[in-house]
């Protein structure tokens, strides 16, 4: 494709497409380099009439766009129903501003501005611990010592799940985030996975939902049963729709931002020695790993429900839409020099938690868990040094992170 | 530590209130107040909040230009060659608030290495109104702790305290109140505007009668508030009497507004969303007086104890708020040359000040609340705008020009944006309402004063206002920017109300010119001339 069908505005049909490219495996350990590929045509229509759109400026307008549902049921032609009715992630205003609004009555403001303040205090005795954990070893896996169990004991606390039930409720998580979006191998064989792990995890909330209800706890949980107020109350479809999405987006992502964030610290050890000096710049580091090293790639699920004229192409009404979020944030004509991370740039205005009314729920949670862990890691990590580079990754394409990050060190400090 | 939140850009995300409760606030669901000049010791909070802004927005100790680019800390090209004037000229700017302020730096920022002489009235540097009217007068901050934080480290010879008085454009000079004369090669006008007082003079000076624009009026007012105060007059429900009225409710005091129109804001909103608002302020529990004004303020023993309404009825109140819009501060300018007025000073689109005669000058330039400037989206015709927004975006292209030549030169083509909170309610708007005939709720509803309400103009969007729906604005600024159709026939998220457009209710746009009389001499063209002619006061 040239400059001058991009000035044109014609739908361009990429033939072996660059995004097909994304999605297969052998790409995780660096799709970045198919995103700039992928910006050349900025709004992308693939064969099955999807269009992805990879460029900064043209991602905000969309996410910013009334015209774009979140509702996959605005398809032309819809999928195949969820055993659950969709989340707040997948509604629109009114009913998502209703559901989201309930919800958050019980993490942020207005109701409950305190939340993730009150949080806070606990936050560096669980990561002390998790680092005193691999004290006593020279060789440790970042992922499932430190990256996963932190923001696990997080949502399990905030929404009352037991942190014993872990493993129970681990694999339907995963399984769920393995067959979200677009994936490579037999799409009827990743439904069926899907929905039986969704099935699952119904279940078991529906179970939790109930028990909440008869004894209700300091949790949001515990506040999604027992609310009654202006917005109404939810239903029990609801309350376990939503507090399914805040497990799992509540345990599978950040797990990623804390990985993401090592493996780019390890690989820039002039960074690593900083951060030991200047224990406010993982403020800016961790905003630069969300531009940098996002740990969600892709929105997949948007629907236009009219004819949307973007980038000088016009999208159908009905047609679906995939935000490359990491493709927009490394978007030069949004950043210079977007390539090398760099926590000094005076403004850091990324697109790693959305944006609109969809912008991540739990971000508050994701900075301040990551904060923590990669400032304490930092810090208390005597040489420490990777194993692998690249790490092996975790199959999705839309939650990219890696699946194991061996790292090797010569001790653990003992936090002062 | 400065903070200040470029509240244009705020789309109320609220992930500063997440991350430092103690100093950001939403008592609504998007409308957000904050801590102007928090203790050091919440450094790590802030920081954390400013990096987490989505739109970043937070600025901390220093702030950013508001046309953000790539790399906003780069200088822009202003001329081809080097000259001169950018190594050893000397500019003065007159007005030292906002705009002022601003200019400064973006002179700066591009490159200008002359002396800079900025010139105010006001004994204080830069500082920022819009908490004036909101945390200042609920006591959260001190009126002091106001003060804007810098573009960047600017190097400027300040005359705080020292009003202009006069500018001979032949000479090229400013004249001061204590008689120095500063000469220029260029100068930016940028006075601003002050609030109208009240028009009896006397019943003006009571004690508890109040006006509210500049940081010594806030602080008499937020220090009568603390003393104690029976119940509040606030005469004229715009944008300042409505937040003021507001601010009190919040304080739990008994208010009294008083507004000319059939509904707060019809001014600037028009009738529909003017409807929403003095349903807001009634259950908020204003006793709110539509379609009625002041004839008179009483008092005794020189203190104010109520006001005779046009009604027949009379209101007690021992503080009255005279919120009845600004005037621009042009007076200094008489005999000038230029075509000043009460309706701002006249400038072209790249604010070169225009003369009395239409032409354009070189070295004099305006920007903020005290110019007036054609838009070419809205027909050239000429806005004066009183919005935070404008004002920075104004100075910053007034700063660029100034040392720029013409191949160089910028248009102010941004959109009119402008933001209020009252009522815990955030209220956004971009393009201009006035320019309007028509007027559709296009998502959300009314009923729950959470909606975007998009005006027309003769088929094509002029303009839209969001209560608590700020996240879709630049949506509507596009659709304004594209000269899009109105009304908006698209299928949207959050369709709620019957999509018909109604009526938009706005007053009648005043002649521009009104109360501008000039006379025409001169036969030569090398001769021909025109001259002012005051209407009799």
């Amino acid at each position: 494709m040239t400059a001058n069908d991009q000035a044109k505005g014609d739908t361009v049909v990429a033939s072996a497409s660059i995004y097909e490219q994304i999605l297969q495996f052998a790409n995780r350990a660096d799709p970045y380099t198919l995103y700039r590929e992928l910006r050349k045509t900025p709004v992308a229509r693939q064969e099955d009439g999807v269009y992805v759109v990879s460029t900064y400026e043209h991602i905000v307008a969309l996410l910013h766009d009334p015209r774009v549902s979140s509702d996959r049921r605005n398809l032309a032609h819809p999928p195949p129903g969820d055993p659950l009715p969709p989340s707040f992630i997948g509604l629109d205003p009114p009913e998502h501003d209703r559901l989201r609004r309930m919800t958050m009555r019980n993490f942020g403001p207005p109701h409950a501005p305190r939340t993730v303040e009150n949080l806070r205090g606990e936050l560096l005795p669980l990561v002390t611990s998790l680092i005193d954990g691999i004290a006593g070893r020279t060789r440790a896996d970042i992922v499932d010592d430190i990256a996963y169990p932190l923001p696990v004991a997080v949502i399990c606390r905030l929404l009352g799940v037991p942190r014993e039930d872990e493993p129970k409720f681990h694999v339907w998580a995963e399984e769920i985030v393995e067959t979200l979006g677009p994936g490579e191998g037999d799409q009827e064989e990743r439904n069926k996975r899907r929905q039986a792990a969704l099935l699952g995890l119904a279940g078991y909330l529906g179970e939790l939902a109930r028990a909440h209800r008869r004894d209700p706890g300091d949790d949001i949980l515990s506040g999604l049963v027992t609310y009654d107020g202006p917005d109404g109350s939810m239903s029990e479809l609801e309350v376990i729709a939503t507090s399914a999405l805040l497990l799992i987006a509540g345990h599978e992502t950040t797990v990623n931002l804390i990985a993401n964030g090592m493996l780019t610290l390890l690989r820039d050890p002039g960074l690593l020695q900083r951060l030991r000096q200047e224990p406010d710049l993982v403020i800016h580091v961790v905003e630069e790993l969300l531009r940098f090293e996002p740990p969600v790639h892709f929105l997949p699920q948007r629907v236009a429900l009219d004819d949307i004229t973007v980038g000088g192409v016009t999208i159908p009404k009905g047609s679906s839409i995939v935000l490359a979020l990491a493709s927009g944030s490394r978007d030069p004509a949004h950043v210079r020099d977007p390539d090398r991370f760099d926590p000094d740039r005076p403004y850091i205005q990324h697109l790693g938690f959305g944006g609109g009314i969809h912008h991540c729920f739990g971000a508050p949670l994701a900075r301040l868990e990551t904060q923590i862990a990669l400032r304490e890691l930092a810090t208390r990590l005597v040489n420490p040094r990777l194993v692998a580079d690249p790490p092996p990754y975790r199959p999705s394409s839309v939650l990219r992170g890696p699946r194991h990050l061996f790292i090797e060190y010569d001790g653990v400090a003992p936090r002062l | 530590m400065r903070v200040v939140v470029d509240l244009t850009r705020c789309q109320g995300y609220g992930q500063c209130v997440f991350l430092a409760p103690d100093l950001f606030s939403m008592p609504g669901q998007e409308a957000l107040m904050y801590d102007t000049d928090p203790d050091d010791k919440q450094r790590e909070r802030i920081l954390q909040a400013a990096a987490a802004c989505p739109v970043q927005a937070i600025h901390v100790d220093r702030m950013a230009t508001q046309h953000r680019t790539v790399d906003p800390e780069l200088a822009h090209p202003t001329s081809a060659r080097d000259d001169e004037f950018k190594r050893n000229g000397h500019i003065v700017i007159v007005g030292a608030s906002l705009a002022g302020g601003r200019a400064a730096g973006v002179l700066r920022r591009d490159g200008f290495e002359g002396r800079i002489t900025l010139v105010g009235d006001e004994p204080y540097e830069p500082y920022d109104r819009p908490p004036l009217s909101k945390q200042v007068l609920t006591g959260a901050v001190d009126a002091e702790h106001t003060m804007l934080p810098h573009l960047r480290e600017i190097e400027v010879e300040w005359l705080a305290g020292t009003p202009a008085t006069g500018l001979d454009i032949a000479a090229k000079q400013v004249r001061l109140a204590d008689g120095r004369r500063i000469g220029f090669d260029k100068v930016l006008i940028a006075t601003g505007a002050r609030a109208r007082p009240w028009p009896n003079k006397e019943e003006a000076a009571l004690d508890g009668v109040y006006v509210l624009r500049t940081l010594d009026e806030a602080r008499r007012m937020r220090r009568r508030l603390a003393n104690g105060v029976d119940r509040v007059l606030v005469i004229g429900a715009g944008f300042t009497g409505s937040e003021v009225a507001s601010v009190c409710r919040d304080l739990g005091l008994p208010v009294t507004v008083v507004e000319a129109g059939p509904a707060p804001l019809v001014g600037a909103l028009g009738k529909v969303v003017g409807a929403v608002a003095a349903d807001m302020q009634r259950e908020a529990g204003v006793d709110l007086r539509c379609e009625t004004t002041v004839t008179g303020l009483e008092g005794r023993d020189g203190r104010l104890t109520g006001a005779r309404l046009s009604d027949g009825s009379t209101v007690e109140a021992d503080m009255a708020v005279v919120a009845l819009g600004a005037v621009r501060n042009v007076e200094w300018l008489e005999g000038s040359g230029l075509a000043a007025g009460p309706w701002g000073v006249a400038t072209d689109a790249g604010c070169r000040a225009v003369d009395i005669n239409g032409l354009v000058t070189d070295d004099v330039f305006v920007a903020g609340d005290v110019a007036r400037f054609p838009h070419p989206v809205y027909h050239y015709q000429f806005l004066a705008l009183e919005h935070w927004g404008n004002a920075v975006a104004q100075a910053e292209i007034a700063a660029h020009n100034m040392l720029s030549d013409q191949a160089h030169r910028w248009p102010h083509l941004s959109l009119p944006v402008f933001w209020s909170n009252q009522f815990h309610v955030n209220i956004k708007s971009v393009g201009v309402p006035t320019v309007a005939d028509e007027i559709v709720i296009a998502q959300g509803s009314t009923a729950e004063r959470r909606f975007v309400a998009v005006y027309g103009y003769r088929g094509r969007i002029t303009a839209a206002v969001t209560f608590d729906q700020a996240m879709w604005l630049d949506f509507y600024r596009g659709q304004i920017e594209q000269a899009a159709p109105f009304p908006p026939g698209y299928r949207m998220v959050g369709q709620v109300e019957e999509t018909r457009p109604m009526p938009a209710g706005v007053p009648q746009r005043l002649a521009p010119a009104e109360g501008a009389t000039v006379v025409v001499t001169g036969h030569d063209p090398a001769e021909r001339r025109v001259s002012l002619v005051r209407p009799p006061q």
